[in-house]
């Protein structure tokens, strides 16, 4: 018979050894998935590492689409910490990026000392915003901030698409579409060969990692997370906790959505997020929502991306591929947590005391 | 004009049905799986593909219904045995998902459904319903796939209140614990109905792809599974207000498009915001409005340790 007995307390390594397992049974299964479509994985596995870390490019590429992924799923940690579903990233970046176009398209012959960070501003109130709705409604009348989130999302993509094929269409590109460009000051310098974007995102990790962890409000945050009940008997002011936490995790993803219209598309379009609020969904989760990991996973997936569009040229195998390796990884790894809490026992025997001895010595 | 209005209401409102009684279902029995748009585009691209290759509607049908059932199977597995966040595991089936329909849709762009499969969901006026001025025009002049819609939703309603299994269902979903202790067998109830909520969604993407469009388009489903999700609450959990919100949603859903025609000067992008927008209204309203009456399953979203009672 086979039963489960609750690990009690389990040691770092053997989790993080554990999840490891977990992404090498998903890299078996995508290779199963691989064989079928008659090619051969191992090869299909190094094209993928190859064409994200190949050359000096392909690198730059990589570290460019991690940027927006980083900081994304930082924001979507603060609010996973909270254990609010803000599905919405997408469309917070959206509208971050919509409200720092706004201030680029408007005051395009400012001085770039100034109009950037005004940029900054502008996408973090965007997004900050766009997040603040649905906490608004959920802080006050309990409102499902799941579903809430996510319609924002649409709404956020036909707003945009109103104004690319409307109002905001460039009167200079000969009927095409598309949003004018941002003038020279608007746009993000670079550093060895990347947009400064790195930096931001890098800087963004140490301050959701210092307060999450080190002030008053990110405690806060974590206590509503465990028990919103605990956290109104211990004299917390639960609902406004709540709208501060969202327009921080909004916020953030705004700006991530500032820095992809500012440094890599240099103007506005539907185009803007592309899935970005989403992957961080995965990215923020399977990093156990802690800013330092985020990092390294963001990167890795990032990669992912990178190197399935490469063999998407390459094998003629379609870009989605990546994503079904995606949502593989997060099934392996979101079941591995099992056994990360429990431990099988095959036997016979009833007695639980024992079992959970034995549980601490294996552990 | 109204009457046809009405009548493509009830055509686009369907898809929204089966996601809907889907949803009832996996949530009757504590599970939320937020995976039915997932599950919706699985059933779509399967369906489409073997209705492409066999010009088979019942074959279509049931392999559309076999592969939402597949995508419930992985959240069913992760949630019950594995006691994952049921969060996080509809999420991923929705990731997953989005990517095996564009997968598996690939070069099906341009793909037409044949003749003979499209004659099989043409209209069929119903004798004497369809007789019935106004009414028999909307409802009873319709595809095959909208009646299966009336009848599923009515067989659920019987099924979830007046049947031994239905009314052990909603024990399980208000109290898992003494559902156990009563000798109701919680896993395979629960896996059962969240396969058979899967196998509805995979129904409805299949009545996007092979009647609504219909022809094979990228993200067919356009956030409909989320939509349905809204729903369920809006139809407090009862399959009978599922018709009237799904049509509700169906009108919407075509709306902008018909307006059009009267030369109504709106940008058809903001129309297009509609659904959406009303969407999160019909949340707030029935949060503000919360009772006793239309709260959720009791256990909804909660994992059942029986070893840690």
């Amino acid at each position: 018979m086979i039963r489960m007995v609750n690990r009690g307390h389990c040691s770092k390594r053997k989790a993080v050894s554990i999840r490891i397992i977990a992404v090498i049974l998903a890299l078996l299964t995508s290779a199963l998935f691989i064989l079928l479509m008659e090619h051969n994985p191992i090869d299909v596995y190094i094209s993928i590492v190859k064409g994200a870390f190949g050359t000096k490019y392909r690198m730059i590429e990589t570290i460019t689409k991690s940027i927006p992924l980083i900081i994304t799923s930082l924001g979507i940690a603060v609010a996973f910490k909270m254990k609010f579903w803000n599905i919405g990233a997408e469309g917070q970046i959206i509208m971050g990026a919509f409200m720092a176009s706004w201030v680029a398209l408007t005051f395009p012959n400012l001085n770039r000392g100034l109009l950037l960070p005004m940029m900054f501003v502008a996408g973090f109130i965007g997004g900050g915003f766009w997040a603040l709705i649905p906490a608004f409604f959920r802080a006050r009348f309990n409102t499902n901030e799941t579903i809430f989130t996510l319609m924002m999302n649409y709404i956020a993509l036909k707003w945009i698409t109103y104004l690319q094929y409307g109002p905001w269409k460039d009167p200079n590109a000969m009927g095409f579409p598309k949003i004018a460009n941002f003038s020279e000051a608007a746009v993000l310098p670079k550093l060895w060969g990347v947009h400064t974007g790195w930096v931001i995102a890098l800087i963004m990790a140490a301050l959701v990692w210092y307060f999450i962890n080190h002030t008053k409000q990110g405690y806060e945050i974590s206590v509503i997370g465990e028990s919103e009940n605990t956290a109104r008997y211990a004299g917390m002011n639960v609902g406004k906790i709540i709208l501060v936490t969202m327009i921080i995790s909004g916020g953030i993803c705004g700006m991530a959505g500032m820095i992809e219209a500012s440094a890599v598309s240099r103007t506005l379009s539907v185009e803007i997020s592309g899935g970005v609020g989403y992957t961080a969904i995965i990215t923020a989760w399977l990093a156990g929502l802690s800013a330092p990991i985020i990092i390294g996973v963001s990167f890795l997936f990032a990669a992912m991306v990178q190197g399935g569009s490469f063999i998407q040229l390459a094998y003629q195998i379609p870009n989605s591929a990546a994503e079904i390796l995606q949502g593989m990884i997060l099934f392996f790894v979101l079941g591995s947590e099992f056994f990360i809490r429990y431990r099988l026992i095959v036997n016979k025997k009833r007695n639980t005391h024992t079992d959970r001895q034995n549980g601490k010595d294996l552990c | 004009m109204l009457t046809l209005f009405l009548a493509a209401a009830v055509v686009a409102g369907t898809p929204l049905l089966f996601a809907i009684l889907g949803e009832i279902i996996t949530e009757k029995s504590g599970k939320l799986n937020l995976g039915v748009e997932g599950m919706m585009l699985m059933g779509a691209v399967i369906g489409f593909k073997v209705g492409l290759a066999t010009a088979n509607p019942y074959l279509s049908i049931i392999a559309a219904m076999v592969s939402g059932a597949f995508g419930a199977s992985i959240f069913a597995f992760l949630t019950i045995t594995l006691r994952a966040n049921q969060v996080v595991a509809g999420l991923s089936l929705t990731i997953f998902g989005t990517g095996f329909s564009s997968f598996l849709g690939q070069g099906l762009m341009g793909e037409v459904i044949s003749d003979s499969m499209k004659k099989f969901f043409v209209e069929i006026h119903l004798p004497i319903l369809g007789q019935i001025p106004f009414i028999g025009e909307i409802f009873f002049r319709q595809g095959i796939f909208v009646y299966i819609g009336y009848v599923l939703a009515i067989l659920t309603g019987i099924y979830l209140y007046r049947t031994r299994a239905g009314l052990n269902l909603l024990a399980v979903g208000e109290n898992t614990a003494a559902a156990d202790a009563a000798g109701i067998r919680v896993s395979l109830y629960q896996y059962i109905h969240t396969l058979a909520g899967g196998a509805f969604c995979g129904l409805g993407g299949a009545y996007l792809s092979l009647v609504y469009i219909p022809s094979w388009q990228e993200n067919v489903s356009a956030g409909r599974g989320w939509i349905a999700v809204a729903l369920v609450i809006f139809s407090k959990w009862s399959p009978y207000r599922a018709i009237y919100a799904a049509f509700l949603f169906g009108g919407l859903d075509i709306i902008g498009f018909r307006l059009q025609k009267f030369d109504i000067h709106f940008s058809q992008y903001i129309i297009d915001m509609l659904p959406y927008v009303f969407t999160t209204l019909v949340l707030i309203l029935v949060s503000i409005r919360e009772s006793k009456e239309n709260a959720p399953p009791a256990e909804l979203g909660n994992p059942y340790f029986r070893e840690e009672r």
